[in-house]
């Protein structure tokens, strides 16, 4: 093997002991970037089989089972999201309990079917009492995951669930996620290590993103109005959601005329704070192709993790989706340029134009160039975004926005998002989103979704 | 007002009991690896760099400069300015602006240590210089 080669195989682990025929298939669009071109030439051969970065490739493949990936192996069969946005009435597991049954429903299957669960830190007491709780059939049940990464846990929970489906561990997983902190108690976070060099500084959301738009504007010359048209964008999308919180249509001025919350950020680039929450059930081909429902799959998966690490090289305008994003994109064999629908975390306006730099939809400091103009604004923009009118607008569960990304990206992919924001002939969307504080300690996950 | 302000006592711990020994004696510290020769905060055993455990306590200046900022309009004790300073020993922290014009904080601004009390040793904190 050319060093060049192994230079290849040994640089992620997914793909160490590949062949060079499943290498080339699943690493081709990496193969575009000028450090592998020399790479490229080795299997030239190959790559003229399977044409590299055109927008058909990805149809061309039949992933085989023996494949390191889980590519194509999992399904998102049933989905539901809460119409609550304020729940005095309701306890959080039986919010859990309500979406749980919503998302089974609308798949087709029963409770008893379920012999995977997922769950974050949102559902009280962990898995013990929710599995009882939810009465999930314990002779059946074979597989269970408490990942907690706040708001990206559930789009986490789903490249967890199909490396379970892949590996056979479970063949129906429900991932849950429901609260409310409008009308109830929050539950309380372990201390970290850091707790005593930081808890007295008062890092909330507010202004710990506020610290990471500071930054960014200082770098790259980001600007209020920049930030206010990813509100504004959303803010279009919400009025045709009918569950929407705020179903107003606002303007650039509206936005940074808003209060001052934390500096740089106004009250509307912040997101809505609701009860409720939503679920999906993840599953095998075989059982989803039984299902009558449209055919949803994951295609590529990636998650990471950023802090400061010992204050060395802070930087706070970027995330850990510049790693979770080309880990996601390379296992699908897309790019963001395929891309049709993103669904991309809003916490604040300052979390979408980061992320969206960091994904590659633009380049690094150029974010507000491009959302700028409602480029974001279905049937006007370039990348349709949030069309339910995401955390901004419609809904943050538990303040944790990563389930209600992958709803409506299966909404997109499915056909079934409202006429007037459906994105025509919808078959590639992305999911994306962090969880914990961008400007603290935060993670990131990437789902790269398929219409089959 | 920052002066009445109630900060939580440290609660230390094995690991960290030197650095709020130091600093009931007004004295900063920070960790310096000797394998790696990287200096970090907040202190720990194990360098998180190079993963040795040859890392020592090392004085440090207090003077540093605001890497970012965030001015907290409300809260229950008032507007406080959240903020990144990088130390002039290298390593960034997070801390608090306090005992100056909030409004006129700006990024690259030279800031100082200074100490507030709690019930136990106190924490570091940082001004205008």
């Amino acid at each position: 093997m050319s060093r060049d080669r192994r230079l290849i195989f040994s640089r992620h682990p997914r793909m160490r002991g590949m062949t060079v025929v499943s290498l080339a298939l699943s690493a081709c669009p990496r193969l575009e970037s000028s450090g592998y071109r020399l790479a490229r030439r080795n299997i030239s051969a190959l790559a003229k089989v399977r044409p590299t970065g055109q927008k058909n490739f990805r149809k061309e493949e039949t992933p085989t089972e023996n494949d390191l990936t889980i590519k194509g192996k999992a399904y998102i069969a049933g989905i539901y999201e809460h119409p609550t946005r304020h729940a005095p009435d309701k306890s959080t597991a039986q919010l859990h309990a309500e979406v749980a049954k919503g998302a089974i429903e609308d798949a087709g299957l029963t409770k008893d079917d379920i012999d995977g669960y997922f769950l974050a830190g949102d559902a009280p007491g962990g898995l013990w009492p929710m599995v009882d709780y939810l009465g999930l059939n314990t002779r059946k049940l074979r597989h269970v995951d408490s990942t907690e990464t706040g708001g990206c846990s559930y789009l986490i929970h789903l490249g967890h669930a199909a490396e379970a489906i892949a590996a056979g561990k479970c063949s129906v997983a429900l991932v849950t996620l429901a609260g409310k902190p409008r009308t109830g108690p929050m539950p309380a976070r372990a201390a970290g290590a850091e707790a005593d060099f930081e808890a007295a500084y008062g890092a909330t959301t507010h202004n710990a993103y506020g610290m990471c738009a500071m930054r960014h504007m200082h770098d790259y010359g980001t600007t209020s109005e920049q930030l206010a048209w990813i509100k504004v964008a959303a803010s279009h999308h919400a009025q045709y959601n009918p569950h929407a919180m705020l179903k107003d249509v606002v303007t650039v001025e509206d936005v940074i005329n808003s209060p001052m919350i934390s500096d740089p950020l106004h009250r509307m680039d912040c997101c809505v704070v609701t009860d409720g929450g939503g679920a999906m059930i993840v599953t095998t081909p075989e059982i989803a192709k039984s299902l009558k429902k449209p055919l949803v799959r994951l295609i590529g998966h990636g998650e990471a993790m950023k802090g400061p690490r010992g204050g060395k090289d802070l930087d706070l305008t970027y995330s850990a989706g510049v790693w979770s994003g080309p880990r996601a994109f390379e296992e699908a064999g897309v790019t963001p340029k395929d891309i049709k629908y993103a669904s991309i975390y809003d916490s604040f306006t300052i979390t979408v134009l980061m992320q969206l730099e960091d994904l590659g939809f633009c380049k690094k400091g150029e974010g507000g160039k491009f959302v700028a103009d409602g480029n974001l604004i279905s049937g006007v923009g370039k990348l349709p975004f949030n069309t339910d009118g995401g955390g901004l607008c419609s809904n943050h569960p538990v303040n944790r926005g990563g389930m209600t990304k992958i709803l409506e990206a299966v909404r997109q992919l499915r056909g079934e998002a409202h006429p007037k924001v459906q994105v025509p002939n919808c078959d590639l969307a992305i999911a994306h989103g962090t969880g914990g504080l961008l400007g603290v300690r935060h993670a990131a996950s990437t789902c790269i979704l398929e219409r089959v | 007002m920052a002066e009445v302000k109630k900060y939580p006592a440290p609660v230390t711990n094995p690991e960290t009991a030197p650095f709020w020994e130091a600093a009931k004696a007004g004295k900063f510290m920070i960790k310096r690896c000797t394998a790696c020769g990287e200096r970090h905060y907040f202190p720990r055993a194990i360098c998180p760099f190079c993963f040795s455990d040859k890392t020592e306590w090392e004085e440090a200046s207090g003077e540093a400069t605001i890497y970012t900022y965030s001015l907290m309009r409300k809260s229950p004790t008032g507007p406080y300015a959240i903020a990144y300073v990088t130390l002039k020993e290298g390593p960034s922290l997070q801390t608090n602006i306090v005992d100056c014009d909030l409004e006129k904080i700006k990024i690259g601004q030279k800031v100082k240590l200074v100490w507030k009390p709690t019930d136990g040793a106190p924490l570091p904190f940082f001004t205008a210089a």
